[in-house]
């Protein structure tokens, strides 16, 4: 198991595999040679995202450049304000860089326009949060059909693939509660179910064991483990928590400041 | 996202805030139903006069007169128009014969006082021919039309019937006589006459509410109606006898006017211009019928104005609950964007929001506004049951201001809505998504 580093020493601890110098660049991870983006999920180069509070300028993710193949299941860590929010942001299409390009699906992200990036989180990627945002007065399955709708998925078709998706997280009993009726891990597997239904080849998971007690979240990884194995899906999970991260996470990258501190392995992960 | 589908996520969004959204729409309900209303009433009042005059038969008439100002204009004018053609029974044929005439008959109107019960009142007798019971001035009238051409009967006008007696209703079957100068023809052939008194019996035989001989040209309004062969076999003494006598010549009988009456209102001006063109003097209402109805759309455009005051007001209503649902929903918005809407998904969303409620308010102000209409209406006609007069209905709902309210009350509420809409588009995902 890959042993990661605490805040102290984490420079000295952390070993580090998979790592190559990009361009002299202390942060590159991958090497990105013209074609890599063919054989990247996603790849970062040299991004940044520079918030302005008043006079200052605060370095939410400070040229950080990394490549995630596909298939990986990465897991982003770092403590609170360390970036790797934004970072999941920028590379989910919610947020565009200060500067730097992410290579995603063929495309410069960091170039799109506010509708292709719509139809980027639309049709290749999928999202989880930590307070899973299931609208309330939708049910389950109103719930996992809203991609679909945004997607314009013939009506007849939509109904196997919400059945589907919430067979995935055995949740296909439920179909008609309101997510008031369920439990935080249903909540949560409810917001896996509605964020593969578009068949999405990333998945982005921000927190998702946040807002759950251990065993649920590690039930809730569990299944994120089995989605990524059986459908071969790249996943990358924002988490504070070390010991689920190490348990779960094929690859695991460490943030400080904004900046990626570390990049490593995981092969002590459950498969 | 299909309009099926945004239209199904609006309407579960409106409910969801369901007492606020209704209120919203009221609001635009009672703007649309003052609309309304205020329109519907400045069309049926309109429809009122038009049909109040249309059954006068004034509209498809042409007044037909001698020329009186040749003579006694410029010397010019005489030489250029040569001599005034005399309005007598050769004339009357003449004008017959034009196209879209349906009748050329002469106006009879005299002088005359009415001996009832002994009493005497003093009234203008008109001649109507038979061909008036058929437009519609006579409809709902209490009694009868006259049996004949000749028959030795009597119509009333109501407002003269009531002075005769209060119950206007009992009037019908009994007699009166009428006193009036006859013209008797000098046997000298100088075209002078004398007038003799004379009196005849009528029977009433009915009593009407409308005014189908109204006065034009300084004639007077008929208020004993009688048939207009009757009326020419009494010889009365008109307007017009001095004239002839003072003018000489033969005692040939002339008319002091006719009417033309034309198949419908589009045939007057050209049957105008013909008659004029034969030398007679011609007119008609249709001109004070434009006026009227230039009046009535400057009427309506007033009350426009008026009952969209209120939706103005209601539209403020519209733009505050809908911006009061983007800060409500700022992380559904975010979420949304996340699955992947994009920023017109978002926007055409609160626009279809904001069209349901105009929608829903138009059909409801619609509604509102008819019942107002009605309500104004009733009130009219129990006013003026209380006062003895006819019901009238005041307020009208043609189909094309159910449209066009209806119509209206969405592009407003859509024009609401482009603020909050566009401010719901523009919202940052990250932050939207963070917001608790």
């Amino acid at each position: 198991m890959v042993q990661l580093p605490d805040s102290r020493n984490r420079a000295t601890q952390f070993r580090t595999t998979n790592v190559v110098p990009f361009n002299g660049h202390p942060n590159s991870a991958m090497t990105p040679t013209p074609g890599s983006a063919n054989n990247s999920a996603i790849q970062l180069d040299r991004v940044s995202r520079h918030y302005t509070l008043g006079t200052s300028s605060i370095r939410a993710v400070d040229d950080v450049s990394l490549t995630i193949r596909p298939g990986e299941f990465v897991a982003l860590l770092g403590s609170s304000g360390s970036g790797k929010s934004t970072l999941l942001n920028l590379m989910a299409g919610l947020d565009r860089p200060t500067s730097g390009a992410i290579h995603a699906d063929g495309r410069n992200l960091a170039e799109l326009s506010s509708l292709e990036l719509a139809r980027y989180r639309r049709n290749t990627v999928g999202m989880v949060f930590q307070s899973f945002n299931l609208l309330p007065r939708m049910t389950l399955a109103e719930n996992v059909e809203l991609p679909l709708r945004l997607a314009e998925v013939d009506h007849a078709e939509r109904e196997a693939r919400v059945a589907e998706a919430l067979a995935r997280v055995k949740l296909d009993k439920r179909t008609a509660h309101r997510p008031s009726e369920l439990s935080g891990g249903e909540q949560q597997r409810t917001a896996i179910a509605r964020a593969l239904v578009n068949r999405p080849k990333i998945l982005f998971a921000d927190e998702p064991t946040g807002n759950l007690d251990s065993a649920t979240g590690e039930s809730i990884l569990n299944l994120l483990s089995e989605i990524q194995s059986s459908l071969g899906m790249t996943i990358v999970m924002v988490t504070h928590e070390r010991p689920l991260a190490e348990k779960f996470a094929s690859r695991l990258v460490m943030m400080g400041d904004g900046k990626l501190l570390s990049d490593g392995a995981n092969n002590g992960a459950v498969r | 996202m299909k309009l099926r589908d945004m239209t199904e996520l609006a309407v579960r969004n409106l409910r969801e805030a369901l007492f606020r959204n209704s209120l919203t729409t009221l609001g635009v309900a009672v703007g649309v139903a003052s609309l309304v209303a205020m329109l519907s009433l400045g069309v049926g009042l309109q429809q009122l006069a038009s049909s109040r005059l249309t059954k006068s038969g004034l509209f498809d008439s042409v007044f037909v007169t001698p020329k009186l100002n040749v003579r006694g204009g410029p010397p010019s004018m005489a030489t250029q128009q040569g001599d005034t053609r005399l309005l007598d029974e050769d004339a009357r044929q003449e004008i017959a014969k034009l196209p879209n005439v349906i009748e050329v008959f002469p106006q009879v109107r005299f002088f005359s006082e009415v001996r009832f019960n002994d009493k005497p009142f003093a009234t203008m007798v008109a001649g109507m021919p038979q061909s008036a019971k058929g437009n519609g001035a006579f409809d709902g009238m209490k009694g009868n039309f006259f049996t004949g051409e000749s028959a030795d009967e009597a119509i009333l006008q109501v407002e003269f019937a009531k002075e005769l007696s209060k119950d206007t209703a009992s009037l019908v079957g009994k007699t009166l006589s009428i006193r009036y100068a006859e013209r008797q023809a000098l046997d000298d052939n100088s075209g002078g006459f004398s007038i003799v008194p004379k009196e005849k019996q009528l029977q009433i035989i009915g009593v009407v509410e409308t005014e189908p001989a109204a006065g034009f040209g300084g004639y007077g309004n008929g208020r004993l109606l009688i048939p207009l062969s009757t009326a020419l076999s009494l010889r009365a003494t008109q307007v017009n006898d001095l004239r002839d006598a003072v003018r000489g010549g033969p005692a040939k009988p002339t008319f002091a006017s006719l009417t033309v009456r034309a198949k419908s209102p589009s045939n007057v001006d050209a049957i105008e211009e013909a008659v004029k063109k034969m030398g007679f003097g011609a007119f008609s209402l249709l001109d004070a019928s434009k006026s009227l109805r230039i009046f009535f759309s400057v009427f309506d455009l007033l009350l426009g104005i008026f009952g969209s005051l209120a939706l103005a007001v209601a539209t403020l209503g519209i733009v505050n609950t809908l911006v009061m649902a983007i800060l409500e929903r700022r992380r559904e918005i975010g979420v949304l964007k996340a699955l992947g809407a994009a920023d017109h998904d978002v926007k055409r969303l609160f626009f279809v929001e904001a069209g349901v409620m105009g929608l829903l308010g138009g059909f409801g102000g619609v509604f509102f506004g008819w019942l107002i209409g009605r309500a104004l209406t009733l009130a009219t006609n129990i006013y003026l049951k209380r006062q003895d007069l006819p019901s009238v209905e005041i307020s009208s709902v043609p189909w094309w201001l159910v449209l066009g309210a209806i119509s209206f009350a969405v592009l407003v509420s859509l024009i609401a809505g482009l603020y909050p809409a566009s401010r719901a588009a523009k919202l940052n995902p990250v932050e939207a998504l963070r917001y608790e």
